[in-house]
């Protein structure tokens, strides 16, 4: 299946397209995913989940190029180490920076691969025995964590995930079947398009964010990039602790919902400043923070996938727009996925080690040619993703409808992070809402309204417990620790 | 545009209560405990709460010396402003007139259009936004088969 000509053709084809995104400032991974939905929704499965993988997984790679070149990161998951990488480049070591942020995203994203491979079917296996009260907890708890670990205030997250939540509630897609703020509108009882949605939170508020820009281009201060690999075996030699490290934080956050490469990064690369021997020559040109947060954000798009095919969860953006193409081939994420149709399973799985692997060599050949895809115009470019954008909305429905949805909400999420309240937690609202309301309102009728029943099972009582214990522990702790810090300052203050 | 706290608290006070009086026209249905209105109901409640908070650190804020609105530095530039308002423009063109015009025609004003007050020479302009637009749709109408509308080119279809 995975081996089929077109399949390897659409890997080739994506991972070009990953890697040229990916380097292309402003372009990000989550938007390489929603402009590759148009074209996939043609393709069978299997190739279209094959172009989604390696086009993501290359994208996040090659976001650290223009970060090393220009100090502008191409993706946010390599904002964490841009300063680190450009430093190094101001030093004359750009290969060296550049080969750490290759061939540690692809040993990341091996390592995510393998938690995947070992994780996602002993998963499955447990939550088989899953009823309603369980999946209801376990939705809870997965929006608890994308409002609480996304952004430094988690009011704006909260809002955000309600915003979410309420236009999953349109349309007649609730388990009483009563069309909800439709206006009479007969597009909107079949609910608002997650997809035209995501093509407009991801593409057009990017394309708005260019068009608004007013910093001046910036100037790539290397000539000429040599080679690369020199130097990496002793890295890894050196490195071996934070190369473990950074995979396994990565692998974690990314499995957390709402928390993809970007958060992963930042994390791993304060992780990798604090356990470090040398922290004093972290910003200025070294290179064990790159090591570490590079193979983080590689295995964050692995570790996604986890409860994103177990659960339907989404572990990041990028899987939330996965979760939308899997169900529309039919392939609906759940438990029952790795019995009835293991062998799509090990196809993801296979796909995940080669996307990986041949990023290795793709990635050489994209940081050979970077020089000229930085200089691509993006006066030009910015026009034509537009264009893709509404050809690519309309294709899905054939309806310009999708094409208004997309429009109204590429406008609200640039307005929204104007004022920096995150995005993923609305993205998981609108993918969960539907899922959160039907287990809450079957579990209600199973229970007869009571509401006991719904830590009467012992792992939904385990799950209810941790979703209380997130709720008011971490909160709890970050007050504790603001007053604690508050007092420090206000001692240390002369009276 | 940086919008303070209490503007955006407010409107979304005004949209959960707007919800909330939506609600209360949906119907309960016969022998179960949970109707239709309840989901939505509890998530608009919330959003009440959230812009309570957000409306009172903004009002806080306020007091600091905080604006209502602060804009970015692109308002005050004509080329930037004229950029944006093409862009939602021709969106919002595509939607209401492709139907009539036809994918080809608007696709390449749009493209002009945007490539020019993008900075991109004239002739180049028109002559990339010409190739764009019949790759675009040769790609969707042909290869994927999308029914990308042909509008006034009706008659001269391929």
């Amino acid at each position: 299946m995975v081996f089929e000509p077109y399949t390897i053709a659409v890997m080739l084809g994506a991972s070009l397209f990953g890697l040229f995104v990916g380097a292309v400032p402003g372009l990000t991974a989550t938007m390489a995913t929603a402009l590759l939905v148009p074209v996939t929704f043609f393709m069978p499965p299997i190739p279209a989940i094959a172009a989604m993988v390696t086009a993501t997984a290359m994208a996040i790679f090659s976001g650290d190029i223009p970060g090393c070149l220009l100090r502008i990161p191409g993706t946010p998951a390599s904002a964490a180490y841009t300063d680190e990488a450009f430093a190094m480049t101001r030093k004359g070591e750009a290969e060296l920076a550049l080969g750490a942020g290759l061939v540690f995203s692809a040993v990341g994203g091996l390592f995510g691969t393998v938690a995947l491979i070992v994780a996602a079917p002993a998963l499955a296996e447990f939550a088989l025995n899953f009823s309603s009260f369980e999946y209801f907890w376990l939705v809870l708890l997965g929006l608890t964590c994308a409002v609480l670990i996304t952004g430094d205030q988690p009011l704006k997250g909260v809002v955000t995930l309600l915003l979410g939540l309420l236009v999953a509630c349109v349309g007649l897609g609730n388990p009483a079947g009563f069309p909800r703020f439709t206006f009479g509108n007969a597009e909107m009882t079949g609910g608002i398009g997650m997809i035209p949605m995501m093509i407009g939170m991801f593409a057009i508020s990017e394309v708005i964010r260019y068009v608004v820009d007013t910093s001046p281009p910036a100037e790539v201060v290397v000539d000429k990039v040599g080679n690369v690999m020199r130097g990496q075996w002793a890295l890894a030699k050196k490195y071996p602790v934070q190369i473990l490290r950074g995979s396994t934080l990565g692998t974690a956050v990314g499995a957390l919902p709402g928390a993809g490469a970007d958060i992963a990064a930042w994390m791993s690369y304060a992780m990798s400043k604090r356990f470090s021997k040398e922290p004093e020559k972290f910003g200025t040109g070294h290179v064990e923070g790159i090591v570490e947060s590079g193979a983080a954000n590689n295995s964050a798009l692995a570790g996604a996938w986890i409860p994103a095919l177990v659960f339907g969860i989404p572990g990041d953006s990028i899987t939330a727009i996965v979760i939308g193409v899997l169900y529309m081939k039919n392939m609906n994420p759940g438990p029952t996925l790795f019995t009835t149709n293991p062998q799509n399973i090990y196809a993801v799985f296979l796909l995940f080690i080669i996307a990986n692997i041949i990023m290795v060599p793709l990635g050489l050949l994209c940081i050979k040619v970077a020089k000229r895809i930085l200089r691509v115009p993006r006066n030009v470019l910015m026009p034509l993703i537009l264009l893709f954008c509404i050809v690519g909305t309309f294709a899905i429905n054939n309806t310009p409808f999708d094409v208004a949805v997309m429009l109204v909400a590429g406008v609200v999420a640039y307005v929204l992070e104007a004022n920096r309240y995150p995005i993923a937690p609305a993205i998981l609202g609108v993918v969960l809402g539907g899922m959160l309301e039907e287990n809450f309102i079957t579990s209600m009728i199973k229970s007869e309204g009571d509401l006991s029943a719904f830590v009467g099972r012992p792992i939904a009582a385990g799950l209810a417990a941790l979703t209380f214990l997130v709720w008011f522990a971490l909160p709890l702790l970050r007050a504790l620790r603001s007053r604690r810090q508050a007092a420090l300052r206000s001692s240390a203050s002369p009276r | 545009m940086k919008l303070n706290d209490a503007v955006l608290g407010a409107l979304f006070i005004a949209l959960g209560a707007a919800v909330l009086f939506g609600v209360q026209g949906f119907p309960k249905i016969p022998g179960q405990p949970v109707g239709p209105a309840l989901f939505p109901g509890l998530i608009a409640t919330g959003l009440c709460v959230a812009g309570a908070v957000l409306l009172v650190q903004g009002w806080r804020g306020r007091r600091n010396g905080e604006r209502w609105l602060a804009w970015e530095p692109w308002v005050q530039s004509p080329r930037h402003v004229a950029a944006l308002a093409v862009l939602l423009g021709s969106v919002l063109l595509y939607i209401f007139a492709a139907g009539k015009v036809g994918f080809l025609p608007l696709a390449v004003l749009i493209l002009s259009a945007l490539f020019m007050t993008l900075r991109v020479p004239p002739g180049r302009a028109v002559l990339i936004a010409v190739i764009a637009a019949l790759v675009v749709h040769f790609a969707f109408y042909k290869l994927l088969r999308v029914p990308l509308p042909w509008g006034v080119l009706t008659p001269y279809a391929w």
